[in-house]
């Protein structure tokens, strides 16, 4: 079975039809990346997976584990480890970030009958985390997201992927603002969920975070529909004709 | 006047065995003025929001000079500062006063201090919190029994915060809290008061504080009002700042039935400070009403006033803030904002802003927000796996903390905290 499997989907925002028949299919262990222009349906289809307001499925199926994903919460999807970095991570003020990761990581750990972590083995597996991610132990205490960099943010959705360990992580363009240096962490931050019943899809403009986290797909995204799918190679194509030419491919 | 306010007048006794004649002229003078005014009612522009009608239904009396308390009560609410120099007071009397001379403060019931021309309490009593402004102030003078009289030395800064606990007592009484409190030039001091009843009060509790701060004297006061359900707090704050001068005010108001509260703050000297932090939780059909008028009365001053009201059920919430700066306070800095939090459908706020600006060189700002939480934040707490409630509950709690943070007090501050977070309605685990 699967871990993902989506067949002719078809998204409208506000009554706008954004994708228009996506089919895609993600097995346990694979990495894979859609890129594709601006207004492509990248983020749309990120934001549907994790269940966000206004994004509506008007034809087709996603499949998780074999299961609806569509009448699900946002909640629920969560417990079910589906994870989403999200492209423009939340502020919220008065909200500590420890406070915040550990009430998300225990109420993940309730819904798999695990006994939720107390303060001090969750400091200390977080610790451990940010120590990995090389990201400074004062975020801990911080209001989440507040006053982060842009690259502080992208690295705390990192943290929060690393710490929740998800079956499913989609990145949103976590790779968009982000110096070398921050790219790599990110790709160690990805490969070390890289176990077998894991997977990845990583949403992205720019070829070069597959540099370091080598995709085994790659799909290009264009007018809602999935235009051409392939390897690595295809990546490195893109990077050097563009998008154009699969644009008007589409269009003809 | 109204039955209630003829009731309130009934309880006027010439002045107690011992008190300086000025004194006994002062409670007279308040009497007179409280009988002329009656208690404030809804035809009043700063009163329009705020109907003291269901206070004509209580009957009530004067509070007994030695009511029985819950010494649990007092407890618990010592335990939640920690070490303190800890006062104790019942419906405005003393009951225990620890000695605070070796760190250069001198606490004493007030009825007592107004004998010692030392103080000089005839000039200062009355004068920053005017009875002819406010008839509650005007009743406060004419009836207040006890009271407190706080002086920090020049210079001195007590290690420990000086508490004190006005405990309301049981049964429909009014009692009138008297404070005053002077900051000597140089010193750094904390002060916490904490209004506080058992749950079989339910009376009215007229607390007027009036601070003085000396040149340089910087001082963190800290207000918790957090009386049984069914008792009227309204209460009043008249600060006034020397030169170069520093208050941090910060008031958390939860309890009661009608809790008002009347902030008059003065900037009178040049490169005077004053922080004005508010939060406030009203549900049922409580209403929490905070006015606070701020004036920049000399140059190079500056305010920053700081409130947020979170309102479920029928909870009603009202903030008037003013600010005003004469026309030669020049180079001012002033800046205000009132944020709201609406849970129910049926919660309401009144919020206004009121800024007054004589002077040309002056950087005033004012915002007011009322909204819902933020959708965004709520999925974002969601697609971590909190559900709805949950993450409503962690976002409410994140708007309080924001002002719970300004309290200096670890353990006061964690207190609160957890106070805030039994408030919320709940947000499940499941």
């Amino acid at each position: 079975m699967p871990l993902l499997e989506i067949r002719d989907l078809h998204v409208s925002v506000e009554d706008q039809e954004i994708l228009r028949g996506v089919d895609l299919t993600i097995e346990a262990g694979e990495v894979h990346a859609i890129m594709g222009p601006n207004g492509a349906g990248k983020s749309t289809l990120a934001n549907l997976l994790s269940g966000r307001e206004g994004y509506e499925a008007t034809r087709g199926q996603v499949l998780y584990r074999g299961k609806d994903l569509l009448d699900r919460t946002p909640e629920q999807r969560a417990r079910d480890g589906l994870f989403l970095a999200f492209q423009y991570p939340v502020e919220i003020p008065g909200v500590t970030n420890s406070y915040f990761m550990k009430a998300s990581l225990n109420a993940l750990r309730g819904a798999r009958g695990e006994p939720e972590l107390d303060a001090f083995d969750f400091l200390t597996l977080v610790k451990q985390k940010m120590k990995q991610l090389d990201f400074d132990e004062s975020f801990l205490n911080r209001s989440v997201n507040e006053g982060f960099s842009g690259g502080e943010k992208k690295r705390n959705e990192i943290l929060q992927m690393a710490l929740l360990d998800p079956r499913l992580a989609v990145l949103d363009e976590t790779d968009s603002g982000l110096d070398i240096d921050a790219l790599r962490i990110v790709a160690d931050g990805v490969r070390a969920l890289g176990r077998e019943d894991r997977a990845v899809l990583a949403i992205t403009h720019y070829h070069r975070l597959l540099e370091y986290l080598v995709p085994d797909h790659v799909h290009v995204l264009v007018g809602g529909r999935i235009a051409r799918s392939g390897d690595r190679g295809l990546a490195l194509e893109l990077e050097e004709r563009g998008y154009g030419w699969l644009e008007q491919e589409g269009a003809a | 006047m109204s039955a209630a306010a003829e009731a309130l007048a009934r309880a006027f006794a010439p002045a107690a065995e011992g008190e300086p004649a000025w004194l006994a002229e002062r409670r007279l003078e308040g009497l007179r003025l409280f009988e002329a005014a009656g208690l404030p009612h809804t035809k009043l522009e700063d009163w329009r929001f705020t109907s003291l009608d269901a206070l004509e239904s209580l009957e009530l009396e004067p509070a007994p000079e030695a009511a029985p308390v819950d010494s649990g009560l007092a407890d618990a609410v010592r335990a939640e500062v920690g070490p303190a120099l800890c006062a104790l007071f019942v419906d405005g009397r003393e009951r225990e006063i620890p000695a605070g001379e070796a760190e250069g403060i001198s606490l004493e019931p007030l009825t007592r201090a107004a004998g010692n021309d030392a103080l000089g309490l005839q000039g200062r009593l009355g004068a920053l919190a005017d009875p002819k402004r406010r008839s509650l102030t005007a009743l406060n003078a004419a009836l207040f029994a006890g009271g407190a009289s706080l002086e920090i030395a020049a210079d001195a800064r007590p290690e420990r915060p000086i508490h004190l606990v006005w405990l309301q007592s049981d049964g429909a009484h009014a009692a009138h809290p008297r404070f005053a409190i002077r900051a000597g030039a140089g010193s750094r001091a904390c002060v916490i008061e904490h209004y506080v009843s058992g749950p079989g009060a339910r009376g009215l509790c007229n607390p007027v504080t009036e601070i003085e701060l000396e040149p340089g004297a910087r001082l963190d006061h800290v207000v918790v009002q957090d009386q049984s359900g069914d008792v009227f707090q309204l209460g009043a704050l008249a600060a006034r700042g020397e030169r170069d001068s520093e208050l941090r005010t910060t008031s958390v108001a939860l309890g009661g039935r009608l809790g008002r509260w009347d902030v008059y703050g003065t900037l009178a000297g040049e490169g005077a400070r004053l922080e004005l932090n508010g939060l406030y939780l009203a549900r049922a059909r409580q209403l929490l009403d905070h006015h606070t008028t701020i004036d920049h009365a000399a140059p190079r001053t500056t305010s920053e006033e700081s409130f947020k009201g979170i309102l479920d059920g029928r909870g009603h919430g009202v903030f008037h803030g003013r600010i005003h700066v004469r026309p030669d306070a020049q180079q001012i800095e002033a800046a205000q904002t009132h944020r709201s939090l609406l849970l129910s459908d049926q919660a309401r706020i009144n919020a206004k802003p009121q800024l007054e600006i004589y002077a040309d060189d002056v950087r005033c700002s004012h915002g007011a927000t009322v909204g819902q939480l933020d959708v965004d934040q709520l999925f974002y707490l969601r697609a971590r796996g909190l559900t709805l409630a949950r993450a409503r509950a962690l976002l409410t709690f994140g708007f309080a903390r924001e002002i719970c943070e300004r309290i200096p007090l670890a353990p006061l501050r964690e207190a609160l905290e957890r106070r805030v977070l039994n408030w919320l309605p709940a947000g499940d685990d499941a």
